[in-house]
Order: structure tokens, then C-alpha cells, then sequence
């Protein structure tokens, strides 16, 4: 009984920290309750409900060999120390969207986003994780499509690697997006992204040539680069001659990035990618880990309200009511989807045993979800003048700081024109006004953090322009590694009605699937970038709505395997999450197609457009019948886009309810597994 | 004190995709003593194909 008293008493201060932060009403309370509430919550969650799942669910075997074990070859099946394998889980999960959801979910205050996080990610999220990484351990370390394919049937795995392709292109335009929206009109931010690429370039003949598979004096250098381009980002920012050189409209940068992603993807990958890579991942563990830190040491007060009025809808930064908003608004963080990716990816291949699961399937996504909360925090702290006049579009707000105050103050949230100046000259920006995507706002709380920690307010725009270029880093090497994988998934799924697609001798079928692949995310990103709402507000929660759907497919898949391995009355721990993203996902989904309110539903903002139109009258933001009709067009490309989602997402479905009911009917377990005694290869 | 420099080294090069070169030295020489494993460049190489070379491309959003 002893050894369970510690955890009581992590358990006691986790309630006391979350009941703080769920009953102060009015009054301000400090960030460190919400980070003291999760990690308790995390911390019991872990060692209790991870290991039930483990020991009673999952039944797993620490004898089994895994397939590291079974099919070892030193390169793509080696067995892994856990700590080092934790670390290369939790680098290829965490993204950019732990980071930008929970800033935008802020507009509804901190506690929504709180509470979601810690809820989804402990009865969600980390089981998904987990389960997945189970099911793939236990197969070969096969990825999520030929999982599905193997439970439940060739079609149904053909349908979620459609649907998972589909996500993937939606996930690459919502991030490029972010990166257009922070680097418009910031000719400091243009210029250090800008010069990652001569920089990668150098890191990639030098790890080729010159030392090679020196990764750590590599990006020792690189890294020094960065950092002497940020400083130098200010004198290029205010020469006249640079300056002009290095600004660009949305627009502008819309074809850059479509023009990189497609020149990018087909390089070869040490040149480009793989350096970018390096810098991508060691900048983000590092800004995480500082993050976390500096939020310690500062101890910040949450300056958000705990709820704000747009629970009900109306908000600014996006539309819609809490439920079921908020849960597709939060989704990496709380759930992913993406994660059954990964966790179906290269991890299975070099988990050493069983018995460490646990602590990289459930764990590794804790911590993800701590960086989610981390990020609220960020968001939280800022003032809610700030927050709003960074989140808001131009067409609500207006362009220039006197029109910003007066709609700001107007919503409640009372901040004079000199504070949004002030603002933007702090972090060394022309204007903090209408940046929608999460990242500037997250960077405007890093910098507030970081500078309180080192240098102070002179430091403040040096650390801004860190944070950008952090986010901005990452999110292009996911848009470049995003790219090829989803000519990969291109291919296999071309190649089921044109086999000679999938021939990797011919460079043909290559091109045209990276062709093809960028075409779609550019032409998602172009709109998003033209969209006079700022884009954002429309893609974001398709993403979520699509990511959080991939997530209940995988968690389906986990139900259908516990059925077929005759463990149903365990089934709840994988039934739960996924009824309640069914829920979430479907009316979300069904609330962005038919509802009513044109600020919500696609198909109400396009029949609002159309009637226009006949009439000849232009709508506000249009500007001119071109643009009317190009509103209405997206409006019904995302509307048959989420369409389709739910079509993908209600077929699974129906294969689930399938398979579970034929595997009812049979005595004997009729799980996929590779056997248990199966003798390593050799 | 180096072990856990050690450790730290190997997770942040299998965070970018790189494994740990002497574990398959090891395994070559105890499961395929007859074949010359690659050496380290060629190692490297061969890993940084790998990890972009399709499947294992997927980073997280």
C-alpha cells in the first residue's frame, strides 16, 4: 500500500492545482497552477491507466520478441535503448500543431483548452498512441494502412490510405499557411528563413564531403548561422536597399513556398532536407525545453480570462460554438491522428520489448500534450488586447492600430493604439495586426518569456524573430519530408488501378505524383492565403476535423483488433475516445456543411455569395465578381472536401462495426498477430 | 557522467534518423560474419536515404 502513497499525493495536489484553475473566477491566477494540473494529471494517468492498459488490455509480454528482435538487421530493425527511442518518438510527433492549436483555442479563455488537453490526451490521444504502437509491434511493425487492411479488409485499408493522403495534403497547406502569415510583411522574419536554405545547403556538402555523418559540429555550425542570421535580420529589415528586397505580400509568398515545396522535394534529401532536418529537430527540443523553463522561472499570471464570450460562437480567430469546436480546434495536443503514423512508423521497428511501450506509446504523447499546454500558457499570458488584435481578421479590425483599438475595446477587451505600436516595435515587426495562425502570437509570448529570462526588453525582438524562425524552420521541413511521403502514398494508391505506377525505375510516375501532391496542397494554400478571412479561420478546422478523424479511425482499429483478440470487455478503453471524436468530428463536419450561419457553414456562405451574385451585387471582402465567384467555388470545394471526410470516416466505420461483429461469432481469438513463439529470423 | 553523454548523443542522432553505428557493427559481425559491413560514411548515407526515402517520411503536423 505504501508504494501507492506518493502517487495519492501527486494525485491530491494535481486536483487541488486543476480545482484552482477551474473555480477562480475574476480573479488572476498564475500559470504554474495549469502546468502543475497537468503534469500531476499526467503523472497518474501514467503509472496507473498506461500500466492497466498494458497488463490487462493489451496483455503485453516483455518475452515476446519484437520485431526488432525478430527480424534485427542494424539498420531499420534494431532494438533500442527506451530512453533514446522516447526521444526519437517524441521529436517525430511533435510538430507545429501542439503549438498553433491551443493558441487559437484560446480565444474562448484558458480553461476550455485546459481541460480538453488534459482530458483528451490522458483517455484519448496517448491511448491512440499506444495502441497503435501496440498493434504494429505485435504485426511486424506494419504501417497504419496495412494494419487496417490486415483487420479489417482490403477495402477498408485502401479507403483509410485515401483518407490519410487526403489529410496529409490539408496538413501541408494549414501549415504553409502559418509560415505565409508570419513572414508576410516581415522582411526580419523573411530573411533568416530565407537564409536556412544557403545555410542547409553549406551543412549538407559538409556531412556529404567534406566530414562526413559529423551531425553535432555540423549543426554546431548551423546553428551559429542561425543565430548570426536573426541579429543580422534587423540591419537587413531596416536598409532600405535589403529591406524592400526581402518583403513580400501573402501572395508572393504563397508562390514561393509552392515553388520550394516542388523544387525541394525532388532534391536529393542530404542536400536539403536532411541538414534542415537536423537544425528543424535540435531547435525544437531545444525551444521546447526553454520554454518550459522560462516559464518556471517567470511564474507569468494569466492575463486571458478563464472563458471569454465566444464560447457561444462568434469569435474572431475562428467560428463556431465550444462544442464541438474546441475538440477539433486542440487537436494535436489532445489527439492526433497523424500519431498512429508515426506510431506505426519506425518506432515499432526499434522498441527493444513489449514492457517498453508503455512508456513511448502513452508517455512520449503526454509530453506532447504537455507542449500543448505550454502553448496555452503562451497564449494565455499575453493581454487579451494583444491576443485578439493579432487573431482578428483585417475585414473585422481594419489595418492600422487606431481602427484595431477601437473594434478590440469594442469586443471587451479594452487596449489603446499605442500599445499595438509599442507592441510591434518591442518585437521589431511593422505591425502586429490581423496575424492569424498561432505562430505569431506564440512568438510574441516566447519573446515575452524568454526576454524575461535573458536580456530583457532589448532582447525582446531578437527572441521574436527566434521563435518565428523556429516555427518556420520545422514547419518547412515537414512541408518538404510531408511532400514525398505523400508522393509515396500518391503512388501506392495510383498504382492500384495502374500498377507500372509504383515502378521506381522510371522517374516519370515520381514527378508526376510530386506534381501532383504539391498541386493540391498549393492550391489549398493559395486559397486559404486569397481567403478574405484570413484563411485560417476556413482550414484550420478542416485540418481538425480531418486530423481528429484519422485519430477515430485509428482508435477503430484498435477496437476491432481487441475484439478479434477475444479481449471485448476491455474494449471500452478504445470505445470511449472513439464515440466521443465521432461525435465531435461528425457534428463539427456536419455543422461546417449545413449549418445555417454563413460564418460557420461552407454551403450557407456560398448560397449567401451566390444569391449575391445573381443579384449583381459584390459582398464585403470580395472585392470585385471574380473574387465572388472564386469564394463560392472554395466554399464548395472545402464543403465536398468534408464531405468526404465523413464519407472516409462513416465507411470505417461500417467496416469496424463489421469486423467486431464477425469476430463476436467466432470462439477463438482471430487477431493478425505474428505468433508469439515464432523463432527470430536467422 | 559520459554514459549519460552517451545516451544523449545516441537520442539526438536517432532523432534524426541516424542509428547507432556500433550496434550494427556488432550485428553484422555476429549474424553475418562472412559479409563486410558498410563503413561509417557509407552508414550514414545509407540512413539518410532511408529515413526520407518514403514510408518513414511523415513528420508530425
Amino acid at each position: 500500500m505504501t508504494r501507492h502513497l506518493p502517487w495519492l499525493l501527486i494525485a491530491i495536489v494535481g486536483a487541488f492545482a486543476l480545482s484552482v484553475v477551474a473555480l477562480s473566477r475574476g480573479e488572476t491566477i498564475n500559470a504554474l497552477w495549469i502546468v502543475v494540473a497537468a503534469v500531476s494529471s499526467f503523472l497518474v494517468a501514467y503509472r496507473y491507466y498506461a500500466l492497466y492498459i498494458a497488463r490487462h488490455v493489451m496483455r503485453l509480454n516483455g518475452n515476446r520478441p519484437t520485431p526488432a528482435v525478430r527480424r534485427a538487421d542494424g539498420l531499420d530493425y534494431v532494438a533500442t535503448d527506451r530512453t533514446v527511442l522516447f526521444g526519437h518518438h517524441f521529436a517525430a510527433i511533435a510538430g507545429a500543431g501542439p503549438l498553433v492549436g491551443p493558441v487559437l483555442a484560446a480565444q474562448m479563455g484558458y480553461l476550455p483548452g485546459t481541460l480538453w488537453i488534459i482530458a483528451g490526451v490522458v483517455l484519448a490521444g496517448a491511448v491512440q498512441d499506444f495502441m497503435v504502437l501496440f498493434i504494429s509491434i505485435r504485426r511486424d511493425g506494419k504501417s497504419l494502412g496495412e494494419l487496417i487492411r490486415m483487420e479489417m479488409g482490403q477495402v477498408a485499408g485502401t479507403i483509410a490510405l485515401f483518407g490519410a493522403f487526403m489529410i496529409m495534403v490539408i496538413i501541408l497547406a494549414v501549415l504553409a499557411l502559418i509560415v505565409v502569415k508570419a513572414l508576410a510583411e516581415s522582411p526580419w522574419g523573411m530573411f533568416t528563413v530565407a537564409a536556412t536554405v544557403p545555410l542547409a545547403l553549406f551543412m549538407g556538402i559538409y556531412t556529404r564531403w567534406i566530414r562526413p555523418g559529423r551531425i553535432g559540429e555540423v549543426s554546431i555550425l548551423g546553428l551559429i548561422g542561425l543565430f548570426a542570421a536573426i541579429v543580422y535580420g534587423q540591419s537587413i529589415a531596416q536598409s532600405p536597399v535589403w529591406g524592400p528586397i526581402f518583403t513580400f505580400t501573402p501572395v508572393q509568398l504563397c508562390w514561393i513556398l509552392i515553388g520550394y515545396g516542388a523544387v525541394a522535394s525532388v532534391l536529393p534529401v542530404w542536400l536539403l532536407l536532411a541538414p534542415r532536418d537536423y537544425l528543424s529537430t535540435f531547435l525544437k527540443i531545444g525551444a521546447i525545453a526553454a520554454l518550459a523553463i522560462g516559464i518556471v522561472i517567470m511564474a507569468p499570471p494569466l492575463r486571458m480570462p478563464a472563458l471569454t464570450q465566444f464560447i457561444g460562437g462568434g469569435g474572431p480567430a475562428w467560428s463556431g460554438a465550444l462544442f464541438p469546436f474546441i475538440f477539433i480546434t486542440i487537436a494535436c495536443g489532445a489527439v492526433s491522428g497523424f500519431h498512429a503514423l508515426i506510431s506505426s512508423g519506425t518506432t515499432p521497428k526499434l522498441i527493444a520489448s513489449e514492457d517498453h511501450a508503455p512508456f513511448i506509446g502513452y508517455g512520449a504523447m503526454l509530453m506532447e500534450a504537455f507542449v500543448a499546454i505550454m502553448a496555452l500558457v503562451g497564449a494565455a499570458i499575453l493581454d487579451p488586447g494583444i491576443y485578439f488584435t493579432m487573431n482578428s481578421p483585417a475585414a473585422l479590425i481594419g489595418t492600422d492600430p487606431a481602427s484595431a483599438s477601437a473594434a478590440i475595446t469594442a469586443m471587451g477587451f479594452p487596449i489603446t493604439p499605442d500599445l499595438i505600436a509599442q507592441t510591434a516595435k518591442d518585437v521589431g515587426e511593422h505591425s502586429i495586426i490581423s496575424r492569424a495562425g498561432g505562430a505569431p502570437t506564440l512568438a510574441v509570448a516566447m519573446a515575452e518569456i524568454f526576454s524575461h529570462v535573458i536580456g530583457g526588453q532589448a532582447m525582446k525582438a531578437f527572441w521574436y524573430h527566434f521563435a518565428i524562425l523556429f516555427e518556420a524552420l520545422f514547419i518547412l521541413t515537414a512541408v518538404d519530408a510531408g511532400t514525398r511521403a505523400g508522393r509515396f502514398m500518391l503512388q501506392d494508391l495510383i498504382a492500384l488501378a495502374v500498377p507500372s505506377f509504383k515502378d521506381s525505375k522510371s522517374h516519370a510516375p515520381g514527378m508526376i505524383a510530386t506534381g501532383l501532391c504539391v498541386a493540391a496542397w498549393g492550391f489549398f494554400l493559395y486559397q486559404g492565403v486569397t481567403d478574405p478571412l484570413g484563411g485560417v479561420n476556413t482550414l484550420w478546422p478542416v485540418f481538425g476535423i480531418s486530423n481528429q478523424m484519422l485519430a477515430a479511425i485509428a482508435l477503430m482499429l484498435g477496437t476491432a483488433v481487441l475484439f478479434r483478440m477475444k479481449q471485448d470487455r476491455y474494449a471500452w478503453v478504445t470505445v470511449i475516445p472513439t464515440v466521443w471524436l465521432l461525435i465531435c468530428t461528425l457534428s463539427a463536419g456536419w455543422l461546417k456543411l449545413f449549418s445555417a450561419d454563413p460564418k460557420v457553414g461552407f454551403l450557407a456562405h456560398a448560397s449567401k455569395f451566390a444569391a449575391a451574385a445573381q443579384n449583381g451585387e459584390v459582398l464585403a471582402p470580395a472585392k470585385s465578381m471574380a473574387e465572388m465567384q472564386r469564394i463560392i467555388f472554395n466554399d464548395r470545394i472545402d464543403a465536398a472536401l468534408v464531405g468526404l471526410f465523413l464519407a472516409v470516416v462513416l465507411s470505417i466505420l461500417f467496416f469496424t462495426i463489421r469486423t467486431c461483429l464477425a469476430a463476436r461469432r467466432v470462439a477463438a481469438p482471430t487477431a493478425h498477430e505474428i505468433p508469439a513463439q515464432m523463432v527470430p529470423a536467422e | 557522467m559520459s554514459g549519460l553523454w552517451q545516451v544523449m548523443q545516441r537520442t539526438a542522432r536517432l532523432m534524426v534518423g541516424i542509428p547507432d553505428y556500433d550496434a550494427y557493427v556488432r550485428h553484422m559481425a555476429d549474424h553475418h560474419p562472412d559479409q563486410t559491413p558498410m563503413d561509417r560514411t557509407a552508414f550514414f548515407r545509407n540512413r539518410q536515404e532511408a529515413r526520407f526515402a518514403g514510408k518513414n517520411g511523415g513528420k508530425c503536423c
